[in-house]
């Protein structure tokens, strides 16, 4: 009786923790919508992105090159949507063994496999708190994170040209604001600090959206090598 | 390509990428090297995506508002203000500067 008490107290600290971070998440889904618009998608494309790719990071990206370099930037624009989205097969890793069921589940799961979704769970002890946690989070931001594009896109659709309102510079704050929590020991400090130079100098050099590409190497060499890495790891 | 075929073919790629990630054998996730270089990459792209996005227009390097709009970001971030506040602030500064100029 005690154990299925604790038990039961663990999920509601997950359900908890889950809405918590969902409320902050969706919040800034109004500004993909608007940005998104921005870029040149219209309402419909904005939306069924934010249904089918469904990772804040990749969708920033995709109509961040896709804004700079056009229709012509569009093979970059899919990498660079792709390579922003490796994370959640590491995540999806970490989250094999919480997710159980049949295929269609682990499908469903895969697609709520986010940041916030992998966090929420990996916090919770229980097993059955880190289920909880992950589809609470990963369910709850799904539709917050759709709702408010759509409000987000019906903003920008209707200010029209947006860039003297400075939604090009509000891009530049949302990679920011994405990039800062990562920034927590030296490695990924200096990696990040790399890339830009390496971005910046090969900018005039290369065609829109290459050197974002370019600035991916940095990270691969760093990784293999754990340069400025902790000993330990 | 279209738009729509680039959406559709994006959106593929990343949801293969999670789905992978499930047939993955645990062993693999035993060595630190796959997930500490997919950590990198993400801070990579998205240092990259700052400079893109503050720096470039089109092929060439360009100082305008957004400069300064970047700074104000990362000074509200700095004090730990809300993601939606800190791009607020940016294209708001961004805007002024571009009004009064």
């Amino acid at each position: 009786m005690r154990a299925l008490l604790v038990r039961e107290e663990g999920d509601s600290v997950a359900v908890r923790e889950g809405v918590a971070v969902a409320a902050a998440v969706s919040a800034y889904g109004v500004s993909f919508g608007a940005l998104s618009v921005a870029a040149g998608l219209d309402i419909w494309q904005t939306c069924v992105l934010s249904l089918l790719m469904f990772s804040g990071g990749s969708q920033f990206a995709f109509i961040g090159v896709l804004a700079a370099g056009g229709i012509a930037a569009g093979p970059a624009a899919v990498a660079s949507a792709a390579l922003l989205g490796a994370r959640n097969g590491i995540y999806a890793m970490r989250l094999s063994p919480v997710v159980d069921g049949p295929w269609w589940r682990k499908i469903l799961a895969a697609h709520v496999t986010i940041d916030e979704s992998m966090a929420v769970s990996t916090a919770q002890d229980a097993p059955r708190a880190q289920r909880v946690g992950f589809w609470v989070t990963g369910i709850l931001i799904f539709l917050g994170w759709n709702l408010t594009t759509l409000i987000g896109a019906l903003i920008g659709d209707a200010v029209g040209d947006v860039s003297r309102f400075g939604l090009d510079a509000a891009a530049a704050a949302a990679f920011l604001g994405l990039l800062w929590p990562r920034l927590t020991t030296a490695q990924p400090v200096v990696v990040a600090i790399a890339a830009a130079v390496v971005c910046a100098v090969l900018t005039p050099a290369l065609p829109t959206g290459v050197p974002v590409l370019a600035a991916a190497v940095v990270a691969v060499v760093v990784g293999v090598t754990n340069w400025w890495g902790r000993k330990s790891e | 390509m279209t738009v729509w075929q680039l959406i559709l073919l994006a959106s593929i790629v990343v949801l293969a990428l999670k789905v992978s990630g499930y047939l993955v054998p645990e062993a693999l996730l035993e060595k630190p090297t796959p997930s500490r270089v997919a950590n990198l990459l993400t801070v990579a792209l998205l240092a990259a995506l700052v400079v893109t996005q503050t720096l470039a227009s089109g092929s060439s390097i360009v100082l305008d508002a957004r400069v300064p709009a970047l700074i104000v970001a990362a000074g509200l971030l700095v004090v730990r203000a809300p993601f939606i506040v800190v791009v607020a602030a940016a294209a708001l500064t961004a805007a002024l500067i571009r009004a009064f100029t």
